[in-house]
């Protein structure tokens, strides 16, 4: 809503500067979020008179200008505009001076002869047509009323006036007008509000002679109709139209000028239509029938439904109520009589149909944040005195009021012990009531001594005490209310899954690898991009049903195309080496559309670089899992996935469970994000790894005894995984077995091909005694003897 | 016999100051000391003679053999030491080559501003709530007194799911399904991920962090809002910012308000971050509304509570000056290396 500063000050004698009006109603609750005044960017222009034209000797289209600025001497200004005429009156920008936009104006030379400034055009001024209907748009502007020579042409061109922005929130739709807001103003300065009355002025004939309305649909809560004969279609006065221009709203003939000057005023849109067009000289309000046509304002038709409202007259709607007039409606020059509509819409219905059609009009705008049905009256009364301060046509006696449900006046208790106890406050009730009187509220006293509050109608935010306490807040300052500290002590710990969860979120951090964030929603090509199969139960997902684009209209189901896409932006980015995880959550469709979708929490790893392989990855993997003290992961290998490296990629089992999995992005999906390098992810539920995570820790004493230790280099085939190994040398040594650790791969000279060479240091102990080598050699018998079992043996 | 002492004596003190090295020390150690070192070879001559010679030669031949004891003791720690100081001077190295590079990965910016105000609502006795991303309509705006029709939905553009489920454009679910099962008192925070159809450009996000935060209990006002929120902002920004209230409006809180905080850049006076008004937008805020109350079944004649919502993003990017929303979501490594 843009206020211009002189039309609240019609209401309330409010004498501030912008800056400090800004401060004080955004502090008592109208947000300002700026303002504006087209005078403060205009220095040194100034009505000039024309009083010499004469053509450039060296130029077929400049004409050298000698004009009267109330100086002594003419000045002579050069100008390429062909309009002017001895005697015109236009505004002058002279040497050093300013015009919008930050144009600066010098005297020069043009072709030769010393141009002393500018003379300037509408444009020039940050103006159009249709704030100056007079003028003309090729050349420059002249004046049509008598100015005084060197006055500044911004004030006598009225362009002193400060527009101001407010930001309405949704609860005060009656603040998205002049009074609304004026009188707001009044109560922050203290000042009296001096709301208008307008009255019906008496005119020609009845109305009811002219029109019949009714009102078929309870989407119409009121209607009041009025009619103009022998409208005098032309622009309005210049006060007027400035007003609607610092509104932000075109001028463009006085009696659509005057609806949109009332809407402004009162927040009540008011339509006019050509009577000669409603046939049958009879209005319905009715809801419009399934497939009902209407070819609207702006040209273009438009397929109603049945759960619309239409104001119809006996052939065909005429307009689609709140929301736009018909085409045949409108007003010309040709328009003899004129209906004014003052109407009230039910709001969620104007949205509705104004969602539907996709058409949200500055009408439908303000229907759909509800209005005030008392206001219908006073609203159609301005305009007609509007009409005849115009002269704009000959009015018709009496106006149309079909209201058939009375809006009921809400009193709310008023119980300041409430109110006090909410805010925190001691303010007293006489204090409460001062600041409630000039907001409108009426206040009753009560048999039993007790006061109640009448809200005014167009509070509909106003409900009950908490709404009587934000009035009463809003005006002591907010700032003014003291700030305590809440009384009792309150103790909060993290739950062991959120300390579980920053333990798992620094480990990886310790480790070298960056978080990131990144989107929830993809489109399909995120999965083609990972290679997921058509039929992948991945695919089956949550799609946002308005989503801002294709691309980001699916809930992930898995993350890793997320990660990819980062790993790859980074490899873009040049990067050698890339280390990151992210804790994404995937969003999986429950089996009943009415029921939530799981989200699943997932620790996601990619990385790439000289530190990264297989290995390193697993290394990680494994150490996270050490640090959630699980010791029993097994790691099989995942020929089957699309996404991942057939032969380098392992799901990460506890026992039945699969945790998780990690491994070689798959060559094509490489490729498919134009990553180069090798690269490795993991991707483990976090919700599982909390769940089997340990967190006692128990002191084992120190060993009294040394160790054993043997070291056993074991040659098998290749198909024979080193888990198997594994197994066999732990099933075989058993308790006495305290660890085992890998030392060598070897595979070349002296191993027969397709065999390989493992070598494994047996670290060998009790707690009891010093172990002996025959019993030492008898576990590593025992190993031996699984060994063979499986074909491998050791190495001679 | 006591001259032959004698040059025992500076032939072996001689030969001591001319050794190079431990191996030759010992050489000299056993020609002079050893069981059949020219000392003891002179001592044993000593039983040919006269009983008053025998004690003045026996006295001199013991002071001499302490007297190169004690030298070749000292000239082994010279030699020790001249050892070590070779070592040491040939070991020394560029001490300002570079140390090696240590992998440390970091948390995301945000999520480091996160962890902080986790940090302070914790030690002011909020617990922390998380909840669904994906959430039914119900939650999201009905029990927070916004039915279908209010108008305040449209300041939230919202992405659907379905008619009844949504994305949540804000935390605040949570705090009715926290309301819904517990009993006041209750001190809650909600952080998490929220969704509102805003396209991508250097302020907006589709998808944006917020902090939630609700309290319900008896008598709590207005002001105590106000004590907690100025708390903790000093908490977060030091104890010279300043804080204001301003009205604002949110359809579950009566009455609501904006806190602006004094520009931690310029510290009031106007500069380019606080667009010259010295204050910071930096949460909203309110007395939860009584119909949000007693939608989660609690009496709001007997309790009353705050709650408040903070942008993450916002926080994280005023903080370190971050200027565009976008890099957050990029994740580019070279901008998660600076934080």
């Amino acid at each position: 809503m843009i206020l211009p500063l002189s039309w609240v000050r019609d209401y309330a004698d409010i004498t501030t500067t912008p800056d400090k009006f800004a401060e004080l109603m955004t502090m008592s609750g109208s947000k300002v979020e700026g303002f504006e005044c087209l005078a403060d960017e205009i220095k040194n222009v100034v009505i000039g008179k024309i009083l010499s034209l004469e053509k450039h000797p060296d130029s077929d289209h400049l004409w050298i200008c000698s004009v009267d600025i109330g100086t002594d001497a003419p000045t002579i200004i050069v100008t390429g505009a062909q309009n002017l005429k001895v005697g015109d009156l236009c505004p002058a920008a002279l040497d050093n001076s300013r015009l919008p936009g930050g144009v600066k104006i010098r005297k020069g030379k043009l072709r030769g002869v010393e141009s002393n400034g500018m003379l300037c055009s509408l444009g020039e001024l940050k103006l159009t047509i249709n704030d100056f209907p007079n003028c003309t748009e090729d050349g420059i502007m002249t004046l049509d009323t008598d100015v005084a020579v060197g006055t500044n042409a911004a004030i006598a061109l009225g362009l002193d006036d400060v527009a101001v922005e407010f930001e309405i929130t949704p609860n005060r739709p009656d603040c998205l007008s002049v009074l609304g807001l004026a009188r707001e103003a009044a109560a922050t300065y203290g000042v009296p509000f001096t709301a208008p009355t307008p009255k019906l002025p008496t005119g020609e004939g009845d109305i009811a002679d002219m029109l019949k309305v009714s009102i078929n649909t309870d989407i119409c809560s009121r209607y009041v109709g009025a009619a103009i004969k022998n409208v005098k279609v032309k622009p309005s006065p210049q006060w007027l139209r400035q007003r609607l221009r610092l509104a932000g709203v075109r001028p463009i003939n006085n009696i659509v000028d005057i609806t949109n000057y009332v809407m402004l005023e009162y927040g009540q849109p008011m339509h006019a239509f050509d009577y000669s067009y409603v046939k049958g000289q009879s209005i319905t309000v009715r809801p419009a029938t399934n497939d009902e046509k209407i070819t609207t304002l702006d040209g273009v038709e438009r397929t109603l439904s049945s759960d619309m409202c239409v104001i119809a007259d006996d052939n065909a709607a005429i307009a689609v109520a709140g929301v736009m007039g018909g085409e045949f409606s409108g007003i010309y020059d040709t328009t003899n009589t004129v209906i004014f509509e003052s109407a009230c819409f039910n709001g969620p219905s104007v949205r509705v149909t104004a969602k539907k059609l996709g058409m949200r009009t500055e009408s439908s705008g303000r229907y759909e944040k509800g209005l005030n049905p008392e206001n219908c009256l006073p609203a159609i009364t301005r305009a007609i005195e509007l009409i005849r301060e115009l002269d704009a046509g000959d009015i018709v006696n009496g106006v149309i009021d079909i209201y058939p449900a009375p809006r009921k006046e809400r009193s709310i208790p008023l119980r300041p012990e409430v109110i006090n106890k909410l805010l925190g406050t001691s303010v007293t009730e006489d204090e409460m009531i001062k600041i409630l009187l000039p907001l409108g509220f009426i206040v009753n006293k009560n048999a039993d001594g007790t006061n109640s509050v009448v809200v005014p109608s167009e509070r509909f935010d106003v409900e009950r005490d908490c709404d009587i306490a934000e009035e009463v807040c809003r005006f002591i300052g907010y700032n003014k209310i003291p700030s305590t500290i809440m009384r009792g002590v309150a103790t909060a710990r993290p739950t062991p899954r959120q300390i579980f969860h920053k333990k798992i979120i620094n480990a990886l951090i310790g480790y070298g690898f960056y978080e990131c964030e990144t989107f929830s929603f993809y489109g399909k090509k995120s999965w083609d991009s990972i290679n997921l199969p058509e039929n992948d139960p991945l695919r089956n997902a949550i799609i946002i049903s308005n989503p801002l684009g294709e691309d980001t209209s699916i809930m992930r189901t898995t993350a890793l195309p997320s990660l990819l896409e980062v790993v790859a932006r980074n490899y873009n980015a040049r990067a050698d080496e890339v280390a990151i995880f992210e804790n994404a959550t995937e969003y999986i469709p429950s089996a009943t559309e009415d029921t939530l979708p799981q989200e699943n929490e997932k620790i996601i790893i990619s990385a790439y670089g000289k530190n990264y392989d297989y290995a390193s990855i697993k290394g990680v993997v494994e150490k996270l899992l050490y640090t959630a003290g699980i010791s029993n992961a097994e790691y099989v290998i995942n020929a089957e996935g699309t996404s991942y490296h057939p032969g380098r990629t392992a799901d990460i089992m506890l026992g039945d469970v699969k945790i998780g999995m990690l491994g070689e992005i798959h060559p094509t999906v490489l490729s498919n994000y134009s990553i180069k390098p090798r690269t490795y992810a993991a991707d483990i539920n976090f919700d599982l790894l909390f769940e089997h995570s340990r967190e006692s820790v128990q002191f084992k004493p120190l060993p009294r005894h040394p160790a054993t230790t043997r070291d056993l280099a074991i040659i098998c085939t290749e198909d024979i995984a080193a888990a198997q190994l594994v197994k066999c040398i732990e099933k075989g040594a058993g308790k006495l077995l305290e660890s085992l650790t890998l030392f060598d791969v070897y595979r070349g000279d002296n191993i027969e091909s397709g065999k390989k060479s493992l070598a494994y240091s047996l670290v060998l102990r009790t707690a009891e005694k010093t172990l002996t080598d025959e019993e030492a050699d008898t576990v590593v018998k025992k190993v031996l003897k699984n060994l063979a079992e499986i074909g491998a043996q050791l190495r001679s | 016999m006591k001259q032959a002492l004698q040059t025992i004596q500076k032939t072996a003190l001689q030969l001591l100051d001319a050794a190079e090295n431990e191996t030759v020390l010992e050489e000299l150690r056993v020609r002079f000391l050893g069981k059949k070192g020219e000392l003891t070879l002179i001592l044993k001559q000593m039983g040919g003679l006269s009983a008053e010679e025998r004690p003045i030669i026996g006295g001199l031949a013991n002071e001499i053999r302490t007297e190169i004891d004690t030298a070749i003791r000292a000239k082994s720690k010279a030699l020790i030491a001249a050892t070590l100081n070779a070592r040491i001077g040939e070991e020394t190295i560029d001490i300002t080559l570079p140390g090696n590079k240590i992998l440390q990965g970091k948390r995301h910016p945000f999520q480091q501003v996160l962890d902080e105000l986790m940090e302070i609502f914790l030690g002011m006795g909020f617990d922390i709530k998380e909840g669904p991303e994906i959430e039914f309509d119900h939650y999201n705006f009905e029990m927070l007194n916004m039915p279908p029709s209010h108008p305040a939905r449209d300041t939230q553009d919202t992405f659907y799911i379905t008619e009844n489920i949504l994305l949540r454009t804000q935390t605040s679910p949570m705090q009715i399904r926290t309301m819904e099962v517990q009993k006041p008192p209750i001190r809650i925070i909600c952080p998490g991920r929220v969704y509102r159809s805003d396209a991508v450009d250097a302020t907006h996000s589709p998808l944006f962090h917020q902090i939630e935060g609700l309290v319900v209990d008896t008598d709590i006002t207005f002001s105590d809002l106000k004590g907690t929120l100025e708390a903790f902002i000093k908490k977060l920004y030091g104890d010279d910012t300043k804080v204001r209230f301003r009205p604002h409006h949110f359809p579950y809180t009566e009455p609501s308000a904006e806190m602006d905080m004094s520009c931690f850049k310029c510290g009031g006076k106007g500069c380019s971050l606080c667009k010259g008004e010295g204050w910071i937008e930096i949460l909203g805020c309110g007395m939860v509304h009584p119909k949000v109350l007693e939608n989660c079944g609690i009496d709001p004649e007997v309790y009353s509570g705050f709650a408040f919502g903070v942008g993450l993003e916002r926080i994280a990017m005023m903080r370190y000056g971050i200027d565009d929303m976008r890099l957050l979501y990029e994740n580019d490594l070279r901008f998660l290396r600076q934080f």
